[in-house]
Parts: structure tokens; C-alpha cells; sequence
């Protein structure tokens, strides 16, 4: 008896099949990972592609029963559209400009909060207020600093050219754009700015000290020793931020309602969908978001990824 | 030259407050200003008279109702909301990120691109589809219809901190503890939670502050005050004369909604930081 079963155990564990314990091991993984799975897809990857479905129609709540196939039509609407492209460069503008922004100043932030020894609470308090803080909020914040009646800006840099006690921030296209990207920034320059600590740290002092041996200069040592290895955790905080900073809608939407040109891509497949019901249209609106997101998540990874590559040939 | 890193430092330290807290300081002098001062414009900083009457009013504590009635449930909505969604969605987390870090099982790779996808999704691009299912699946306007995205759109923030805190757990104490005697169960007890718990309580602040923040779904996918939360009701303020926004009532509901995330920062700063970082310097 013992003779029979032993080899048939042994063909069991063998290499060629997988074992009790790997298939039990991989069941109880997808069934652990299953409610997750399951939420994911049915939330957002059904909707989406009923978003791609939906984007080849004319189908408007308002008129139901108007609802026909168009094809391609709506994208070719939305193309040929200045509307579109003026809200695309719009939003390529803050992103461009608030990543940069933040990138400065997040890193300015995260050499103080590297070097400070002390007050590290208080400063690790305040930082995360912005971060925390609901964008509508910062949103009413700085509207109400940049207002022309009730706001400190006006009063407290009249002195700077160009502003006056009677500049009116949301009159012109890009006196409001500011004010948006002053929102943007204040908010989630934090964020950065830890990330950017987090790479910091993780460079050795030891590296720095050699460096000033060797007689690397100030500058030197920033742009030589410590961006270079920070390379990783830049890349991670643009790529957040610059995803992030694409889908801007709450600062437009309460600051701005789009007035004076400064309606984002997410504001206008939000007005489509919403304000409109222009389901396919903003289907097909919705769709080319997401495939604007992707390539420009795929372009940051590549950027960075070249840049690396290139860093190592001249080293 | 140390002395001289040592000013500049101390400088620094002044401007990160001073940015950081100066809109606060504003909400907060401007939510004490009254409503007559603002309507004939009030550029200064401070208020002239220092009154608490927008709290009176937004708490319900005048004899006119309707500002507070309004804000109140939106409260309401923002705090059930946004808890459910948060214990919802790290229960789920929890498991996926344990089968992540510790299990070897077919699909890891695509439930994680899964959710790297869904972190840099443009939720707006969501809200149409959504706002259509919704209506026939009769969940537009209502909790658990923010509820579902909410929990969904945090899943990969919360598996992300889960599974980066869950590798860097002694996972033998669990054996050792058996060894010397404990019964599985208090092995987990005793030895595990309390070791996973962190990790745990930061994927929920996380969590928390997103669909405590949330505004393009709370906004499309509700109608009434029925399910609006604090966000998507404040952009529906609208004071007395409807061509001057009510600034002082809003800059008292926007004092009121940041007190629990100052509280929040406050007690835990330490473990958000340390959330927010998991996993980006690792790679």
C-alpha cells in the first residue's frame, strides 16, 4: 500500500506539474484579489467601454429618440472643433507651467524640510494642510484673494507693475489663468515636495562629502551629484503630478465657470456629458481624454527613461 | 558657511509656513467678517468687527433655517459617505494587497496594471457612462451611487500602501509565535494586526481625504441634497444677491470642512507622509 502511494506523491511535488500547495497558494491569491478585480473592471473598464460604444452615436437625453449611429462623426466634429483645441492648450498650459512651478519650489521645500532639525512636526503639519485640504476650498481661498473687492492681492502688491487696486483678476484670459495656477500650485506643491524629500534622503552624505572634497562647487554638487540620483523619485512626482495636474476641473469650475477662455479638457467633457447631455459626444470626448492621458503618461516614462540612458553614456 | 546654511534654512522654514498657512489665516479672518462688510468690500486682511454670526447661521443657530438646513445634510452626506467608502475600500484593499505581497498566483500582474491604470485615470471621462448606468440602475442621487465609484477610484492608492507596508512585515513571527505556543488565531491577533494596523490606518487616511475631497462625481452624479456632499454643495451657494457670491458663508463652511483634516494632520501627519512615500522611492 505504501509502495503505491509514495510514487504517485512523488509525481506530484515533481517540476513538471504544480504542486497541492502552489495551486492552493494560487487560488487563495485570485480569490483575496477578486472584490478588488471585480470593482476595478466593473466601475471603470465597463464604463469605458461603454464610453467607446457610446462615442459612435448622436444620442442626447434631452431627445432620445434621435439616437443614431454616426460612426466616427463625433470625433471628427470634435477634432475639426477650435473649441477643442483651445481647451487642449489650455490644459497642457497649466500642466506645463504648474509642474514647473512645483518642481522648483517642491524642491526648494524638500531641501529646508532635509536640512531643518528641528521643528520637524510643526513643519510636516503645515505642509500637509495643503494636501489635505478639498481643492473647492483652496479653490474659494484664492478666489477670494484675487477678488477685486474683497482680496488682499490688489492692496499688498499694488506696488509690483501691473498691479493696481482696480486689477480685475477674472476680466481677461490671463490674469484668471493665474489665479487658477496660483490654486494648483498652493495645493499640491506639497505633494511634490514630499516626494521629492523621500528621494533626497535617500542620497548618501557620503557621496556629498567626497564631492566637496573633490572641490564640487555649490552648484555643482545640485546638478552633478544630487539630481542626477534623485532621477527616480522626479520622475514618480512629475509623472503624478503632470497626470494630475491634466484632469484639472475644480479650480476652473469654482473659480472661473470657463469664463474668460479658461475651460479645461475635463471642463468641457464635463459641460458635454452633464450640462448638455450630449452622451455620444461626450463619450467620444471622454474617450480621447483617456487616450491623451495615455500617451502622455507613455511620453514622461520615455523622456525620463532616454535622459537616463543618456546620463549614463556621457558618464 | 554652516552658519550661513543655518540662516537660510531658518528662512526657509518662515516662507514654507507662511505659504502653506496664509490661505488658512485668510478662510479664517474672512469667515469672522460679517456679510454687510464684504457686499461694500473689504480688501483688508482682518475683519472690522469680528462676529460669529456665519457659524451661527451655517450651524442652524439663527431663526433662519435654510443655509443650514442645506449644509448640515451635506455634512452629513460627506462624513457617511466618505467613511463608508473608506472602511469599503480598505477591507477590499487589505486582501488584495496580503495576496500581493505574500501569495504567488496567476493575474498579480494584471490586477496590478489594472491599478496603476485606474491611478492616472481622468475620472471625468467616467462621469457620462456612469451618469447614464446610474439613472437606469436607479443609483444616481443617491449614497451608495458615490459610494461605489469612490471606493473603486481609492483601491489603488490603498493596495499600493497596503502591499508596500505588508513586504516589510516579519511575516516568521507568525510561526515563532506558534511555535512557542499560540493558537493561530492568536498568532494573527496578537502578533500580525498589530504589525499590519499602521499600514492600515494610513491607507485609510488616504482614502479618506480623497473621497472626503472628491468633486467631478459628487457633482455629476447627484441632484439634490440627498446625497450632495460639502464640495459639490458649496458650489451651489448662492447668498441673497446671486451676482455677489456669499463670500463669508463660504469661507465659514470651508473653515468648517478643513477642521477634521487639520485633525486628521495633526495626530497622524507622521504616518501620511510615510503612505504618501510607500512604494515611490522603490520604485
Amino acid at each position: 500500500m505504501t509502495a503505491t502511494t509514495i510514487p504517485r506523491e512523488a509525481t506530484k511535488t515533481s517540476p513538471t506539474g504544480p504542486s497541492d500547495r502552489s495551486v492552493a497558494e494560487n487560488r487563495l491569491g485570485q480569490k483575496l484579489v477578486a472584490p478588488a478585480l471585480i470593482m476595478m473592471v466593473l466601475v471603470t473598464a465597463y464604463p469605458m467601454l461603454q464610453a467607446l460604444y457610446l462615442s459612435l452615436f448622436r444620442y442626447r437625453l434631452t431627445t432620445p429618440d434621435d439616437k443614431g449611429f454616426v460612426g466616427l462623426g463625433n470625433y471628427v466634429t470634435i477634432l475639426t472643433d477650435s473649441l477643442f483645441w483651445k481647451d487642449t492648450l489650455n490644459t497642457v498650459i497649466i500642466m506645463v507651467v504648474t509642474v514647473a512651478v512645483e518642481l522648483v519650489i517642491g524642491f526648494a521645500f524638500a531641501m529646508v524640510m532635509h536640512r531643518i532639525i528641528f521643528a520637524r512636526g510643526v513643519m510636516r503639519t503645515a505642509i500637509l494642510i495643503p494636501y489635505g485640504i478639498i481643492t473647492v476650498v483652496s479653490a474659494f481661498a484664492w478666489q477670494f484673494t484675487f477678488s477685486i473687492n474683497n482680496g488682499w492681492v490688489n492692496s499688498w502688491f499694488d506696488w509690483l507693475p501691473g498691479i493696481s487696486s482696480t486689477t480685475n483678476w477674472y476680466g481677461d484670459h490671463w490674469h484668471a489663468m493665474f489665479a487658477i495656477m496660483v490654486s494648483e500650485i498652493w495645493k499640491t506643491t506639497p505633494f511634490m515636495a514630499l516626494l521629492l524629500l523621500a528621494g533626497l534622503s535617500q542620497i548618501s552624505e557620503d557621496m556629498l562629502e567626497a564631492a566637496k572634497v573633490d572641490g564640487a562647487t555649490a552648484s555643482q554638487r545640485l546638478f552633478k551629484v544630487i539630481l542626477p540620483n534623485m532621477r527616480a523619485a522626479i520622475m514618480v512626482a512629475v509623472l503624478f503630478r503632470a497626470l494630475d495636474a491634466f484632469r484639472i476641473f475644480d479650480n476652473i469650475f469654482i473659480m472661473t465657470k470657463g469664463a474668460q477662455d479658461t475651460e479645461s479638457s475635463s471642463f468641457l467633457t464635463y459641460r458635454q456629458s452633464i450640462e448638455q447631455f450630449q452622451l455620444g459626444m461626450g463619450s467620444a470626448l471622454s474617450v480621447l481624454l483617456f487616450l491623451t492621458v495615455l500617451i502622455l503618461a507613455y511620453l514622461i516614462v520615455k523622456f525620463f527613461r532616454v535622459d537616463l540612458a543618456q546620463a549614463r553614456g556621457e558618464g | 558657511m554652516r552658519r550661513k546654511t543655518g540662516v537660510g534654512t531658518w528662512l526657509g522654514f518662515i516662507v514654507i509656513l507662511v505659504w502653506c498657512l496664509l490661505p488658512i489665516a485668510w478662510i479664517v479672518s474672512l469667515s469672522f467678517k460679517s456679510l454687510a462688510e464684504t457686499t461694500t468690500g473689504s480688501p483688508q486682511f482682518l475683519p472690522k468687527d469680528a462676529t460669529w454670526e456665519n457659524y451661527k447661521v451655517l450651524l442652524g443657530m439663527t431663526d433662519d433655517k435654510t443655509a443650514s438646513h442645506d449644509f448640515l445634510a451635506a455634512l452629513r452626506n460627506s462624513f457617511g459617505i466618505s467613511i463608508i467608502a473608506t472602511i469599503l475600500a480598505v477591507m477590499i484593499a487589505t486582501l488584495a494587497a496580503y495576496a500581493i505581497a505574500r501569495l504567488d498566483f496567476k493575474g498579480k500582474r494584471l490586477v496590478l496594471s489594472l491599478a496603476l491604470a485606474i491611478a492616472m485615470f481622468p475620472v471625468v471621462s467616467l462621469v457620462g457612462p456612469l451618469f447614464d448606468m446610474w439613472r437606469t440602475f436607479h443609483l444616481f442621487n443617491t449614497w451608495p451611487g458615490l459610494i461605489i465609484p469612490y471606493m473603486t477610484f481609492t483601491l489603488p492608492l490603498a493596495i499600493w500602501v497596503l502591499s508596500a507596508f505588508f513586504r516589510e512585515i516579519p511575516w516568521e513571527m507568525e510561526q515563532a509565535a506558534q511555535v512557542d505556543g499560540a493558537t493561530s488565531w492568536q498568532a494573527f491577533r496578537k502578533v500580525i494586526v498589530p504589525l499590519a494596523a499602521p499600514g492600515v490606518f494610513t491607507a485609510a487616511i488616504l482614502t479618506f481625504f480623497f473621497a472626503w475631497n472628491e468633486f467631478v462625481l459628487a457633482i455629476s452624479l447627484t441632484s439634490t441634497t440627498k446625497s450632495r456632499t460639502v464640495p459639490a454643495q458649496m458650489s451651489y451657494f448662492v447668498g441673497p444677491d446671486p451676482f455677489n457670491p456669499p463670500y463669508v458663508q463660504l469661507a465659514t463652511a470651508s473653515v468648517i470642512v478643513t477642521i477634521p483634516v487639520i485633525i486628521i494632520v495633526l495626530l497622524f501627519q507622521r504616518r501620511i507622509v510615510a503612505g504618501l512615500t510607500s512604494g515611490a522611492v522603490k520604485g
